[in-house]
């Protein structure tokens, strides 16, 4: 039996894609601060499951500045990653889909939204969609990979957890609500070298024909009062809306409890 | 006729009078008379409208004749035209649509959301672009649907909502995390019907993950995170849409495609229009599809743990709390996030994280369970965006018995203990069941 569990404990391929990042306030190219909880997480199965190989994969045109951004992922304890060289306005989905069919990773931890460009997160769902492997989005942690199955938690809106068992190989895309990513050590970063790949690319004309500008502030949202009368038009401006709840007054406090305890039912809020 | 104005000097005296026998058969003569009451306004003799201030009004709570001066009430007939005000909807039915514009609200909760119902007033903007040709709007559904209140008035809050037909799917494979099966559901519906959009949230409610998914399937670059769309003849579609993009930094133009994931606020939500919502059943089943993804179903986290913003449940105390261990026993047997207004905090019961109000946090809570708070405007104001407001308090005239969805009056202690026995019995049961 030890042998076969060692077998097991060999630990699994892990790509991880990381982006260039654009700093909110300065627009400064960073490491994506989603890619590094991404990497983040993968360091974190390493630690725990010895013999995981991780490579980090980023296709894009190889420059100065978005060198310094690449070499802020590397700063968090890599030796190298894959750059797979393309220009920029170049579709990325095409030649990550087909280094990915040829290394076959069993594991790939994308972030959900990248920084810089259309951001419409729309990339681990088209790496999906064309390897055909299951996804699940908005990842907290890896439990634990077991016999190609890994169990995994899923965060859901306001803090909850789920608990996924998925087959292995999949991909998984990680938002804010996993671990923050560790600090960039300059030293490492320096020495850590990048294999690059050269690949075919395609431009991606669709994006070129679009209109991109800075965002402008959403308007908000007015208070349209539809009213036929003075009265309603008073109502609406004098008074917030009052309901009316129910009130229960003169009752035992076991009865107060059961109705409370009624509506905390319907609303399914006890678990 | 000539247009001078013949007067009648004994009748004028007569419809002065109100005490003399023949006053209400002049008025009658004078004026025109509507709902056989005495009339109110008629035409004087110079021409001059003139009014009786005693036969309008109403007699009041109080039993002082009152009146309201707004226009509703006109000589005592108010009731007709308070009620016509009332159910101002106008019915649409939309037998013969041009196109099919689907929606997939996320149903929180088996409820529609504010995002669902902007997302529905998008669609129906979209549908109703062409007068003549209208389009209608079908709803997939997935799982309970809850509404307000039971039977035709549940099917009405869709209708209200702008849903011209629904297609509910409540099977139980659709529960949980399902995204496999629900996009064999929704790749059925683009088979059957071949909607000419796709409409969804984008919110990580589930609508974000789910429409990506589509959009993929059918081959589409969904436009994602849309939050203005405008017509425009140049597009393949006939509209164009402004989408963030780039983490916020990017507003980015394009024609809109057919799958569009948008914000909240994109549209108004439909209000004066009810719609059918006819439920339509799938002709073809749904080919159930083995999935790589199980669901274990969702892990207990520790409610303390819960950022107060984003707790769904909140259990919040205030100066009306006098055993301090039994809220926190409560709270935990419930397994709501703890709260507190500011006296609470400021008398050292509660850490100042935990303050909900102007100067604390502002909650979102699905129920928050207010214990002894009378309900300060700056509590108030941190509650706004709670779904459902529970308040147990002493004094049935306070504040916040007014916001409450439900109130009950009495001690806070004895309410709480009784709560909690009930929960904790019911767990009892619940265990010994299985």
């Amino acid at each position: 039996m030890q042998p076969d569990r060692q077998q097991q404990q060999q630990g699994i391929d892990v790509a991880v894609l990381v982006s260039i990042g654009r700093h909110p306030t300065t627009g400064r190219a960073r490491r994506a601060e989603q890619d590094a909880r991404g990497l983040e997480l993968a360091l974190a199965m390493e630690a725990e499951l010895p013999g995981t190989r991780i490579s980090v994969l980023h296709a894009g045109p190889q420059a100065d500045d978005s060198e310094s951004a690449l070499r802020g992922y590397l700063g968090m304890g890599l030796e190298s990653m894959t750059l797979l060289e393309q220009p920029a306005g170049s579709d990325a989905i095409l030649s990550l889909v087909e280094h990915l069919a040829a290394t076959a990773p069993q594991l790939v931890i994308t972030g959900a939204r990248a920084e810089r460009g259309e951001g419409s997160g729309l990339l681990p769902y088209a790496l999906a969609e064309h390897l055909g492997w299951p996804l699940v989005n908005s990842l907290a942690s890896v439990e634990k990979v077991e016999n190609g199955v890994v169990t995994l938690l899923q965060a859901l809106p306001r803090g909850q957890r789920r608990r996924l068992k998925v087959r292995l190989p999949a991909i998984i895309s990680v938002d804010e609500a996993a671990p923050v990513a560790r600090q960039s050590a300059f030293g490492p970063a320096r020495r850590a070298t990048f294999a690059i790949t050269p690949t075919t690319p395609e431009a991606d004309s669709e994006l070129a024909q679009w209109h991109l500008a800075p965002a402008r502030k959403r308007p908000k949202r007015l208070k349209i009062v539809k009213a036929a009368s003075a009265r309603d038009r008073f109502k609406a401006a004098a008074k917030s809306e009052g309901k009316g709840g129910q009130v229960l007054a003169d009752v035992t406090p076991e009865q107060g409890a059961e109705a409370i305890y009624k509506l905390l039912k319907e609303e399914d809020v006890l678990r | 006729m000539s247009e001078i104005i013949r007067r009648d000097p004994r009748r004028e005296w007569i419809a002065r009078n109100r005490l003399h026998p023949e006053y209400a058969a002049v008025l009658a003569a004078l004026g025109v008379n509507r709902g056989g009451g005495a009339v109110s306004e008629w035409l004087g003799p110079n021409g001059v409208v003139r009014k009786d201030p005693r036969a309008i009004g109403f007699i009041g709570p109080n039993g002082v004749k009152r009146i309201d001066r707004s226009g509703l009430q006109q000589g005592g007939q108010a009731t007709a035209a308070s009620t016509a005000a009332r159910d101002s909807r106008r019915t649409v039915t939309i037998d013969q649509p041009a196109f099919l514009v689907a929606v997939v609200p996320d149903l929180t909760g088996g409820r529609l959301s504010g995002h669902d119902k902007d997302l529905l007033g998008l669609a129906r903007r979209v549908a109703d672009a062409d007068a003549e040709q209208p389009g209608a709007v079908v709803a997939i559904l997935f799982g309970e649907h809850k509404g307000e209140g039971d039977g035709e008035l549940k099917e009405q809050t869709l209708g209200e909502a702008g849903i011209d037909r629904v297609v509910h799917l409540d099977d139980e494979f659709y529960a949980g995390f399902s995204p496999e099966a629900r996009l064999a559901a929704l790749s059925a519906v683009e088979r059957e019907m071949t909607p000419r959009f796709w409409l969804l949230p984008d919110s990580p409610l589930g609508g974000a993950d789910l429409g990506r998914r589509l959009s993929l399937r059918l081959g589409e670059r969904a436009a994602t995170g849309v939050w203005q769309i405008e017509a425009d003849h140049e597009s393949p579609l006939g509209w164009r849409c402004t989408a963030r993009g780039g983490a916020g930094s990017l507003d980015i133009q394009r024609p809109l495609p057919r799958v569009a994931l948008v914000l909240a606020e994109c549209a108004e939500p439909v209000d004066e229009t009810r719609h059918a919502a006819e439920h339509l059943t799938l002709a073809a089943s749904i080919p159930t599809t083995l999935s790589r993804i199980e669901d274990l179903g969702q892990v207990a986290v520790d409610p303390a743990g819960v950022a107060l913003a984003e707790a769904e449940f909140i259990l919040s105390g205030g100066n009306g709390v006098k055993q301090w261990d039994a809220f926190h026993h409560a709270a935990k047997v419930l397994g709501a996030t703890e709260g507190a207004s500011r006296v609470a905090v400021d008398d050292g019961f509660m850490a100042r994280d935990r303050q909900v109000g102007a100067t604390g946090t502002w909650v979102t809570a699905r129920v928050y369970m207010a214990v002894g708070i009378s309900g300060a405007i700056q509590h108030l104001q941190g509650i706004q965006r709670c779904d459902k407001v529970v308040a147990i308090n002493l004094d049935p005239g306070c504040d916040i018995i007014k916001r409450a969805d439900l109130a009950v009056i009495g001690d806070s202690t004895q309410i709480l203990a009784a709560l909690v026995a009930m929960v904790e019995q019911q767990r009892g049961g619940q265990r010994d069941a299985a």
